[in-house]
């Protein structure tokens, strides 16, 4: 067979980063009101997906905090924050873009410690694009009049943010970049299993002399969480997370009149048809489910392929698939790390069996998976239909399901055949096709001949189940600004 | 998996590949049918290929395998008998000092020079490739182009690099590009054509996968990209584009056919990104000399030079290594 793999002459040798630039400290501490404070929650210790291994200590919030930091953040919006000219406000947050991008090594090595994930993805992709966010939206803060949103818009007051594990940073900078260029002060909440970039970010705002309660980080798990949410003292929430806790948010601020974007998750298609360039899709597939372990909300989990070239693009995939390296996340030459922990390897699990179950035909790489830590190795199931569990529901985890299509008509039924809608690929190389698709895809982001591309200026956000509200671009001003 | 080959076009290949060729509306057919190339994916794809990080071991196997790649070029009007029996010493012993390193795969001069490196390489099983078809332009009658090839064999050229005539390509005469390859292989005899595509007037990645597999239909044992004449020569995604031309072609026929990038390959930092591309793009059975191949003059000095790194731990400098 000609995609088995041969004996092979070439093993690269170990590339690791060093784990010590990541400056672990044995313990972390919340950050409310300009200082590093123990909090009152019963504390959590974050481990390393890839080993298991403890790497800190991390105090956690309680009600109490909670109350402190929306306290914190009122205070400083009123006195400090709102009042100052776009122009200083913008200072800071350039300045905090700067100390992003001049410590991108450590919170590189930091990120893929604390989240499992490759330290090629978070040197080359989180940290730089991080640090763009807050660089492209310190550019806004004094141009805001001339955003399009009315002649003076306002700020919205006090914002309490909730990020997922997926892209601990860079979420944490979607968030409060735009957050804070618009005049709002913060208080965020990182996910359980990942707070410790978000609070070297702390660190790097108290080194930028950000005024004392702009921003305010308390780690926790989902009950201080709702906690936040529930908080009579704010006037904004924005969260990114599963579907299922977005409709407990929306619930809880129902009635109450405070703003609230959400961005949920999704099941995106990924549309090949029979003239697309068959070499550069295959790589876009790749990318689009597997890129940090298909823990993105917009992956490419469902590929529809048209019939006419589905064996061929199948057979390349698999080739390219069996090249993956997984394995240790510092080593610079990992493509596939860690699952971010024991839960949502179970959840993989779960979903794969029922994948079995349904007749679907799974296909895994024949990549080594090493004994310690949560890996799960490459997967495609084919034969997958419409009416199966991995086709409509998030598994958020290394594994496509592959389904076919004969028009272009029924590849748009089945591309909008979810009740998610965050984003959509097309392989054609036909323009016209390309127009014609995305007028069609309820999708909140279109990729054409390309996937998984990310800027600042580019608007994020969903449809339906995936959410609302924009991040990034000048519609995501609007989600943090009163017109 | 099957034997390197030199293979033969028509026979034994799959019907559609024969038919492929049976006449000039069927050739345009094929090679218009063949998958689009996307630029911005294939460009992205082989720059990431390029920051694999290759330490240790891995990297000094690397290195003995890129010097045994490498066709050892002098390639210049001013090119002499003396000049080429320096390149051949050179050839026998990359490092004196160091007889385990290992031997380049040929010495690749003129036609009228083949003769001279033929002798001072005698014994030595480094084979002699001679570039012929009035390289590098390729703007001459075919008799001149098959007495060019002939004269190189029959000086003692084991390979001939021959370039196709682009001026045929760019304006659709597809056939007749097939064609010439076809006589230029037969003139050969028993020697290894490897066809030159020059990438840098075909412009587009899709005329590169065209060209790529109409040499491959027309019987080339390798496709090389570039005559080192013309800006830009190698480049990794136009590598990139080709060695998946080479790897479908195998998946197509059973035949292990090779790729050579030459000009601007200069440094071991550049060869080793090549060889990930091989290693990734078409697979560990063509990390050989016998399927990949660098044309190049100044980076066997290079790799000579990180080889000695490599193994005393200590950067030497350029004044320890002979300058040809």
């Amino acid at each position: 067979m000609s995609s088995s793999p041969t004996e092979n002459p070439w093993e690269y040798a170990p590339a690791p980063e060093s784990r010590d630039i990541a400056n672990l400290k044995p313990s972390y501490r919340m950050f409310v009101d300009g200082e590093f404070v123990e909090g009152n929650g019963a504390g959590l210790k974050t481990i390393n997906p890839a080993t298991e291994e403890v790497l800190a200590e991390v105090s956690t919030a309680d009600s109490s905090d909670v109350d402190t930091a929306v306290r914190a953040a009122r205070r400083a919006q009123e006195k400090v924050w709102r009042k100052m000219p776009g122009t200083e406000r913008a200072k800071y947050i350039f300045r905090i873009a700067r100390m992003i991008a001049e410590r991108s090594r450590e919170l590189a090595v930091l990120e893929s410690l604390d989240n499992g994930k490759p330290i090629k993805e978070s040197r080359d992709s989180d940290i730089p694009t991080a640090a763009a966010h807050f660089f492209y939206h310190a550019g806004w803060a004094d141009k805001l009049d001339y955003a399009g949103l009315g002649p003076d818009p306002r700020p919205l007051g006090v914002a309490g943010q909730i990020i997922p594990w997926n892209f601990p940073l860079l979420m944490a900078a979607w968030k409060i970049a735009p957050a804070l260029a618009c005049g709002n002060t913060v208080v965020l909440k990182p996910a359980e299993t990942t707070p410790l970039t978000a609070l070297v970010l702390a660190e790097i705002c108290q080194q930028a002399e950000l005024p004392p309660g702009v921003l305010n980080i308390l780690p926790g798990d989902g009950t201080v969480g709702s906690e936040l949410v529930a908080h009579g003292g704010l006037d904004k929430v924005a969260f990114t997370g599963s579907t299922e806790v977005g409709k407990l948010i929306q619930r809880t601020l129902a009635g109450t009149g405070r703003r609230l974007t959400l961005e949920l998750g999704g099941k995106a298609a990924n549309v090949v048809f029979d003239d697309a360039p068959i070499d550069q899709a295959v790589e876009g597939i790749v990318n689009g489910i597997f890129f940090n372990q298909g823990h993105v909300c917009c992956a490419g989990s469902r590929l529809l392929v048209q019939e006419s070239v589905a064996e061929e693009v199948l057979h390349k995939l698999r080739a390219r698939i069996a090249t993956l390296r997984l394995g240790d996340p510092l080593d610079k030459n990992t493509d596939i790390g860690a699952i971010n922990s024991a839960e949502q390897l179970a959840k993989i699990r779960e979903l794969t069996a029922a994948g079995d179950t349904e007749g679907a035909s799974r296909w895994t790489s024949p990549c080594p998976l090493p004994d310690k830590g949560f890996f799960f190795a490459p997967t495609v199931f084919a034969d997958v239909q419409q009416s199966m569990r991995i086709a409509r529901e998030e598994i958020f985890g290394p594994v496509l399901s592959v389904l076919t299509f004969r028009t272009p008509d029924e590849a748009v039924t089945k591309a909008n055949n979810t009740p998610y809608g965050l984003s959509a690929g097309i392989w054609t190389d036909k323009g016209s096709r390309i127009l014609w698709l995305a007028n069609r895809m309820r999708a909140g982001v279109v990729w054409a001949n390309t996937f998984n591309r990310f800027d600042p200026t580019a608007p994020f956000g969903g449809y339906q189940e995936s959410g609302f509200g924009r991040e990034g671009g000048r519609a995501g001003l609007e989600a943090y600004l009163d017109d | 998996m099957a034997a390197p080959s030199t293979a033969r076009s028509g026979a034994g290949l799959p019907a559609e590949l024969t038919e492929a060729t049976r006449d000039d509306t069927a050739l345009r057919r094929f090679l218009h049918g063949l998958p689009g190339v996307d630029q911005v994916g294939v460009e992205q794809r082989a720059s990431g290929l390029g920051t694999r990080s290759i330490k240790k071991a891995a990297k000094l196997w690397a290195i003995d395998t890129a010097i045994n790649m490498v066709d050892l070029t002098t390639l210049e009007g001013a090119d002499t008998e003396g000049k080429v029996r320096a390149l051949c010493a050179k050839a026998r012993r990359p490092d004196p000092e160091r007889p385990d390193t290992p031997q380049v795969a040929t010495v690749c001069v003129y036609p009228d020079l083949a003769e001279v490196a033929v002798d001072a390489l005698a014994g030595s099983g480094i084979g002699v490739a001679s570039v012929a078809t009035a390289f590098p332009a390729g703007r001459a009658n075919r008799a001149v182009k098959l007495a060019d090839t002939e004269l190189a064999v029959s000086a003692g050229a084991s390979e001939v690099d021959m370039v196709i005539d682009r001026g045929a390509f760019l304006t659709g005469q597809y056939m007749r590009v097939f064609e010439e390859i076809q006589a230029v292989k037969a003139a050969c005899g028993s020697a290894h054509l490897k066809v030159i595509l020059e990438t840098g007037e075909l412009a587009t990645y899709d005329n590169v996968r065209r060209a790529s597999w109409l040499a491959l239909l027309a019987g080339g044992d390798f496709i090389k990209t570039s005559t080192g004449k013309v800006s830009p020569a190698a480049t990794l995604p136009v590598t990139h584009v080709m060695l998946q031309a080479v790897r479908d072609w195998y998946t197509a026929t059973g035949e292990l056919r090779g790729v050579k990038p030459a000009g601007g390959i200069r440094v071991t930092k550049d060869a080793i990104r090549y060889l990930v591309t091989v290693h990734e793009v078409a697979g560990p059975q063509w990390l050989t000399g016998e399927l990949f191949r660098f044309g190049a003059s100044s980076l066997l000095n290079d790799l000579v030079l990180q080889r000695r790194t490599q193994l005393d731990g200590y950067y030497s400098g350029p004044d320890y290594v002979t300058v040809d």
